[in-house]
């Protein structure tokens, strides 16, 4: 990293935050401009920030990070359940519950590292995942998922009335756009605090972990508390989407914790970029905006928009494209993914990087052929 | 007597059938650049690596300024003060070599462990100089500091970790074959700047094959030939030792 280039906590906090706050204006022009959208585009912005810290610096590949947004997600609703509505003790919660699992589950499989270590945390992953969906069923309740219900003590609110309550800070209901303004700032600090772990002494030694661990240990450090640290902190901002995503629809289930949504947040990082500060936002931008439009295409709506060819050539395109529509968008992600593997495997961000640089030195050629 | 920085005793090592290391016995002066040299397979990288946590040896001790270090991990033996320069350049690939000395730089100062997440590297200036400032001795300046380690060639990098060592202020500093598989230049170069760190009075001991080397940096030189030590004294009793020239020189005269 060039110090001297870098721009300043605040330049970048400022952009990132007027950025995240209007997105409900420059989204809306492509038909993202929703508050359930949003609300996702944020909340697995936090997972991915996350997920980032330890995949991103460490390098330490985790298939177990679906684990701990589950634990977040029963967390919140049980202290909906027990506590109260308001959603600052769901949150907290959730992110301590979250932190104290990701300590047993690092503690067991940072002892061994690569490969390894994936098929530990996934193995971890699916365990929790079996547990929520039948042994704890009295904790989880199973199946069905964990809900709201009349009966709930929820002792600092008193019994319900008529009707589930709905989550509220302070009286502000967490539904529509107050809802997704609360997830933003949420956000905004999540991104604070990775943005002071990248630029950091501690996230130096990360990415020195990363880069030769052996070089690390003959260099006076202990590399296990730092990749403890790493692992907890990321466990930490994965509970913490998981109580969001409980405040935004109080209810947990054990899908949540499934193999595929900790390989969707991998998917997310690859795709924007690892181990850069903005890419696992690209990531999760794209896939899930793509997720949005391409699962809500149809045949019918297939037949509409190739209409004005001809008869059989509609058809054909119309079979050729369905299969990756709808139901069958993870085939669309699947082949996104491979072209980025293949031809940028340093996601987005390195595309990006990789057009400045072009533009640059076509710039620099113009100016001495100027000179000419 | 000289204050002992590295008192080596009685150590054996085997490796299934094979005596790697015999009853090794060394003493390391404080002050003193002690070299070991020897015929391939004579168990020095073995020596090195039962001093700095790698290995540990069957029997013998191992104590560095008078505490015991054998058992203790390859970190604490750091903290310690004992830093090795690898064979092959272990370094930092993928940051940039600023980065590279400012990180052995941390571990000075701040320890084995510490989470400093609310001081950006950017604005640890004291660090950021003393690491220019040692890297100006490699005649990188400027804008290369911002380079990545992983492109520089081979001598450099090498030369690079032993700046990445040197930052630490080591109380010892092992070697090992520093100048292995350089070209000539490339070699002056590195002696050049080992002999700048003999001036400052740094304890070190040297494992070297080339005796150019050897004999232009060494004080003491220790000879190992299976596993035992054959001789040891001053470059010049080395030179006139008939029982080195017969097992390791193979005769032919210095």
């Amino acid at each position: 990293m060039n110090f001297t280039k870098t721009r300043s906590d605040l330049t970048v906090m400022l952009i990132f935050s007027i950025a995240v706050l209007t997105m409900p204006i420059w989204l809306a022009p492509i038909g993202a401009g929703y508050p359930d959208l949003l609300q996702k585009f944020a909340i697995f912005g936090i997972f991915a920030i996350g997920y980032n810290i330890l995949f991103g610096l460490t390098g330490y590949l985790s298939f177990g990070h679906a684990a701990f947004l589950g634990i977040g997600s029963y967390t919140a609703v049980w202290s909906f359940k027990l506590l109260t509505m308001n959603v600052l003790p769901a949150i907290f919660f959730a992110v301590l519950m979250a932190g104290l699992f990701a300590a047993l589950i690092g503690f067991v499989s940072l002892r061994r590292s690569g490969i390894y270590f994936s098929i530990l945390t996934l193995a971890f992953a699916q365990m929790s995942y079996n547990l929520a969906y039948s042994v704890l069923t009295p904790i989880t309740n199973g199946e069905t998922g964990l809900q709201l219900t009349l009966q709930d003590a929820r002792i600092f609110d008193g019994p319900a009335g008529e009707g589930l309550p709905s989550t509220e800070l302070f009286g502000i209901s967490m539904s529509g756009y107050s809802g997704f303004y609360f997830c933003a700032v949420v956000l905004i600090i999540a991104f604070f605090l990775s943005l002071k772990i990248f630029r950091s002494p501690f996230g130096m030694k990360l990415q020195a972990i990363k880069s030769n661990q052996t070089r690390m240990k003959y260099t006076g450090f202990n590399t296990r508390p730092y990749l403890m640290t790493a692992f907890i902190i990321s466990g930490m901002y994965a509970g913490l989407a998981g109580g969001l995503m409980a405040v935004t629809d109080p209810l947990a289930g054990a899908e949540r914790m499934q193999w595929t949504a900790s390989g969707e947040v991998v998917l997310m990082t690859i795709l924007g970029g690892v181990g850069t500060l903005f890419g696992p936002l690209l990531g999760v931008g794209i896939i899930k905006y793509f997720e949005n439009i391409f699962s809500a295409v149809n045949e019918a709506a297939l037949h509409n928009f190739f209409s004005f060819l001809p008869g059989f050539l509609e058809n054909l395109m119309v079979t050729i494209i369905t299969p990756f529509v709808g139901e069958g968008w993870h085939l669309t992600l699947g082949v996104l993914f491979m072209v980025i593997v293949i031809f940028l495997p340093g996601g987005i961000m390195e595309g990006l990087d990789r057009i400045k640089k072009r533009y640059k030195t076509e710039g620099a050629s113009e100016q001495t052929g100027d000179k000419e | 007597m000289s204050n002992l920085v590295l008192n080596i005793k009685g150590v054996n090592k085997t490796f299934g059938g094979l005596q790697a290391l015999n009853d090794v016995n060394l003493e390391i002066e404080e002050g003193k650049v002690h070299a070991i040299i020897g015929p391939n397979g004579a168990g020095k990288s073995t020596l090195l690596n039962c001093c700095i946590g790698r290995l540990i040896p069957d029997t013998g001790s191992v104590t560095f300024d008078g505490e015991n270090i054998i058992g203790k991990q390859a970190h604490e033996i750091n903290q310690m003060g004992m830093v090795r320069v690898f064979q092959t350049p272990e370094i930092f690939p993928d940051l940039s070599l600023l980065e590279n000395v400012m990180i052995p730089a941390f571990a000075k100062r701040d320890g084995q462990y510490s989470f400093n997440i609310f001081k950006a590297a950017s604005s640890e200036q004291d660090i950021i100089d003393e690491a220019t400032r040692m890297l100006a001795d490699l005649d990188i300046t400027g804008d290369r500091i911002y380079e990545h380690a992983g492109s520089m060639s081979r001598g450099d990098k090498r030369r690079l970790e032993l700046v990445m060592c040197l930052i630490q202020h080591p109380r010892l500093l092992l070697l090992d074959e520093p100048t292995a598989g350089m070209a000539r230049h490339d070699t002056n170069r590195t002696i050049e700047l080992m002999k700048k760190i003999k001036e400052s009075g740094m304890t070190k001991i040297i494992i070297e094959h080339d005796m150019h080397v050897v004999f232009s940096v060494a004080d003491t030189i220790s000879v190992l030939a299976q596993g035992a030590i054959i001789a040891s004294g001053t470059p010049d009793e080395i030179r006139g030792n008939p029982i080195v020239q017969e097992a390791y020189l193979g005769g032919a005269h210095l």
